[in-house]
């Protein structure tokens, strides 16, 4: 089955993107698709990669890295939502005149369209947050 | 392209949080990617549809124009739960957009319709 995802939280305040990833390691370990991850609202939060968690505590941001790379995933981070919370790639420094930018590895950019599109797409939406 | 049923389910007021906004956002994009768009309202979602939104006080923008607008995008499926306006004192008639006010049994049958349940 296709699955897409949609994460409407940031980490460690809430589950929502623990019980995500968890989620999507789970779909893929049976072997199905993940046609699309979609960070919404808080969950661009997931996004940066100047988070750094005690040593003890898990790297939210790192695992979704990880797990990208291995499973070749395409995590998306709402535009709208990123710029009002400082999410920041190369094009978006450079548009908005920004003197750094945070985007984790993995992860990208763009609007809306793409999370009608993974609705569009995949044979389940399965949402995370409240 | 596929046309799937696309809800957003509304459930919060419509500023103590972003959602309600963010759920106005994404029904624009769905009805541009001409998807069969439909709204469900319940329990403090209700409030989002309430006439006369102030909002100069908490420094937002307001966007009760926005539902009144939802018609030119050929969104008109808004759905009102009963009992959740009930238990706050209101009817149909205190909200700024007609709506179609159903039971908390005839919600669920439309979402058990739906491809895509976005709840915000």
């Amino acid at each position: 089955m296709k699955f897409s995802i949609l994460i409407n939280e940031g980490p460690y305040t809430h589950q929502a993107s623990d019980s995500a990833y968890q989620f999507a390691k789970s779909v893929l370990a049976k072997g199905h698709e993940i046609f699309r991850i979609f960070f919404y609202h808080d969950g661009v939060n997931n996004a940066t990669r100047l988070t750094t968690p005690p040593q003890d505590d898990r790297n939210i941001v790192n695992r979704w890295s990880k797990l990208a790379e291995e499973h070749k995933l395409d995590m998306v981070v709402c535009v709208a939502a990123a710029q009002r919370r400082g999410i920041v790639d190369e094009g978006e420094a450079k548009r908005n005149g920004k003197d750094a930018t945070n985007l984790a590895p993995g992860f990208r950019i763009s609007g809306l369209g793409q999370l009608i599109e993974a609705g569009i797409q995949a044979d389940r939406m399965v949402t995370f947050g409240d | 392209m596929t046309t799937k049923k696309f809800m957003m389910v509304n459930r919060k007021a419509p500023y103590g949080t972003v959602y309600a906004l963010e759920s106005l956002e994404v029904v624009l994009i769905a009805a541009a990617f001409e998807q069969d768009v439909s709204l469900a309202f319940l329990d403090d979602g209700v409030y989002q549809l309430k006439k006369g939104h102030q909002t100069k006080g908490i420094e937002m923008k307001g966007f009760e124009k926005t539902y009144g607008a939802l018609e030119d995008y050929d969104v008109t499926k808004l759905y009102v739960d009963q009992e959740s306006m009930a238990a706050r004192g209101l009817t149909a008639d205190d909200l700024c957009v007609p709506v179609e006010v159903m039971s908390r049994a005839e919600l669920g049958k439309m979402m058990e319709e739906q491809d895509v349940v976005l709840s915000f």
